[in-house]
């Protein structure tokens, strides 16, 4: 049987080999997968995963469904670094959107260029106020934070379905469950024309930035580590251990709730029922995949998005349901949690012994 | 009066599928592993035993598929945290979203298409009695075996040796393996089989509840069901109350909904999460009882060798 020893130190070189083992394996099993299911592999992959990058449709798409992934791992980055366990991202994204749909349309069909940075504002405050309710249990009596923001997802869920067939439903919308579409001044401005690139992406890389210089260079990063590595140690800095709870808990929830207003303001153009698609949990991946640094956080957004992209290309053109793509990234997160084994522990070979 | 018995058994139905989740998952945690994957072994049971027993026509060859199926997804999880050290909130995670997408995968050509009800278990005098017979013996033989499931692990926690040894390497994982005892083996074998355990309760969701694949269908439930494993503070009795309590709440706001009180069906939808909530927190307030009951060891890394 082998043996696992924790190493010294780490290499640096694990940062990247890590994800592109893990993308390696999972790439391997869904070969198989569609082997199985009597597809060809081959074309299949190429649908998914290729085609999409071939088109300029494609590429804008692509843009689209990184830009809330990214800012939600971002957010999330900080309190995993802190082993603070925000699952709850999903329902903050939604509480976001709804916030600042409301607000949008609020002022409609007044135009004027402080609707927008006003609608950000109340949906950061939303999803800051909706990850502070199990950051306060979590702080006050030691509640699970993990179970009570799952379950605050749910409920942020039904309320944004109860607001969209309730109050916020469009007047002159047939009584359709969705509000009305927004005006000019309550929609981000395109980067591409003829596509629905917005200009949240360019935001996403922002923040990207301003994080990675915050954890490289300020004391709040240093923080940040700290309390991952020990709680007990974080005290002696002059901090109270529910300091990285909150913290966490407000940048989450406020990256959240920036990436739920950046949707409906961007792509979607009204609020509907169906606005949390997953990307709250999906981000959870990107953030591990990223390696829960910045620049990583980048890169494995734009791939998750395409695994998005590609499960609609397989649905159309393969005929395969578009849970492909959870499946792909539910593969994905295993293989990377396994292949990270193999970069803090050192794997030894050791006879097997008799009484085994 | 029939009102009050087609109440008490809706809750009854509604709760089963969260006893089996969550009495598996209590003894996985019991033996000091959280798997957060209770809602992706729930629903790769609901999936494959629907499927088989749709193709074999036999309620009981569908429950085995999900017995193994989820057992063998959780032995993947098992396998991940225990032998390569990964992070057991992740993995649980991972668990969860894999098993939401394979299951909608391989169900996709199922759905929508519904079973004949579940045999229903009927000894003739028994169910005959008035009232009684109705509340107690009109029932699917899988509530009596969650019933029986719950006792069993009661026992084997507290009267075995097993179970003990289960117990004290949840407690204290190095103090059990510096007593020779196999601390990654014992975890293992609880993890499949809180797996199977979730499997059965998913399967109890497209056999029994609803007998048909919808993709989805466990809505939430894996994760009430780790819910209810605080709410019990890791009591296999208690976990009986915490889940008829839910299923309670479940079936009474179905019913209040019926009745037309004048309140969203969105907001009526949301109080087993908010309730769940409250719970969560009232429970945590109580250190004493946390202290004595719950696994000491829970979501910590074992790092010695096999």
């Amino acid at each position: 049987m082998f043996k696992l020893q924790k190493k010294e130190t780490i290499d640096q070189s694990s940062l990247y080999t890590v994800p592109l083992i893990a993308i390696g394996c999972s790439l391997i099993f869904v070969f198989i997968l569609f082997l199985l299911i009597g597809k060809n592999p081959v074309l299949a992959i190429f649908i998914i995963f290729v085609e999409p990058l071939l088109s300029i449709f494609g590429l804008s798409e692509l843009i689209v469904k990184a830009t809330p992934l990214i800012i939600i791992a971002l957010g999330l980055s900080i309190g995993f670094r802190a082993g603070v366990w925000n699952i709850g991202a999903e329902g903050q994204f939604t509480i976001g959107a709804l916030f600042g749909g409301a607000t949008i349309l609020a002022f409609y069909p007044t135009s004027g260029i402080w609707i927008l940075p006003l609608s950000f504002f109340i949906a950061i405050i939303g999803g800051i106020l909706w990850g502070m309710i199990p950051a306060f249990f979590k702080a006050r009596f030691n509640t699970n934070e993990i179970l009570v923001s799952l379950m605050l997802t749910y409920v942020a869920i039904l309320f944004l379905s109860g607001m969209v067939y309730g109050p916020l439903k469009n007047p002159d919308g047939f009584n359709f469950p969705e509000s009305r579409l927004f005006h000019d001044s309550g929609t981000l401005p395109i980067i591409f024309p003829g596509t629905r690139a917005h200009i949240g992406f360019l935001m996403a890389l922002l923040l990207a930035g301003l994080m990675f210089y915050l954890l490289k260079r300020h004391k709040f990063g240093f923080h940040v580590k700290v309390s991952g590595e020990s709680l007990r140690a974080l005290v002696f800095s002059g901090k109270s251990t529910n300091y990285m709870v909150y913290l966490s808990f407000i940048i989450s929830g406020a990256f959240a709730g920036l990436a739920g207003v950046i949707e409906v303001s961007g792509p979607v153009g009204q609020l509907v029922p169906a606005i949390p698609v997953g990307y709250g949990f999906t981000a959870i991946i990107v953030a591990f995949l990223g390696r829960l640094n910045p620049l990583g956080i980048c890169f494995a957004g734009l791939l998750l998005a395409l695994t998005y992209i590609g499960g609609e290309a397989a649905q159309i053109k393969l005929g395969l349901p578009n849970a492909i793509t959870g499946v792909f990234q539910g593969v994905l997160l295993f293989s990377l949690l396994a292949a990270e084994a193999f970069t803090n522990y050192k794997v030894t070979l050791k006879k097997m012994r008799g009484n085994f | 009066m029939d009102l009050f018995i087609a109440i008490f058994q809706g809750i009854i139905i509604a709760s089963t599928p969260l006893v089996l989740a969550a009495i598996g998952e209590l003894v996985v945690e019991k033996s000091g592993v959280l798997n957060l994957g209770v809602e992706g072994m729930m629903i790769i049971g609901a999936v494959t035993s629907f499927i088989v027993t749709y193709e074999t026509g036999s309620h009981f060859l569908g429950l085995i598929a999900a017995v193994i199926s989820a057992g063998l997804v959780a032995s993947l999880f098992g396998l991940l945290t225990q032998y390569l050290l990964s992070n057991q909130v992740a993995t649980g995670l991972a668990l969860t979203l894999f098993g939401l997408g394979l299951a909608s995968l391989i169900g996709q050509t199922y759905s929508g298409i519904s079973l004949d009800a579940f045999p229903v278990f009927d000894v003739y005098l028994l169910t005959e009695i008035p009232i009684i017979g109705s509340l107690l013996f009109n029932f699917d033989y899988l509530i009596y075996l969650s019933i029986i499931i719950v006792v069993s692990v009661y026992y084997f926690l507290n009267k075995t040796k097993l179970g003990l040894v289960l117990t004290a390497i949840g407690d204290s994982h190095d103090s059990a393996h510096s007593l020779g005892y196999s601390v990654k083996m014992v975890r293992l074998f609880a993890i499949i089989f809180g797996g199977s355990c979730a499997g059965l309760g998913g399967a109890y969701l497209s056999l029994v509840q609803t007998p048909m694949w919808v993709e989805n269908m466990t809505a939430g439930r894996g994760w009430i069901a780790l819910a209810i494993v605080v709410f019990a503070v890791w009591r296999p009795l208690w976990i009986l109350v915490g889940a008829y309590i839910f299923g309670g709440i479940t079936i009474i706001q179905l019913h209040v909904q019926a009745l037309g009180v004048n309140i969203g069906a969105q907001y009526m939808s949301m109080m087993p999460y908010l309730v769940t909530i409250v719970v969560l927190v009232f429970i945590s307030v109580n250190k004493n009882r946390l202290a004595v009951n719950a696994p000491n060891c829970l979501n910590k890394l074992f790092t010695s060798d096999l």
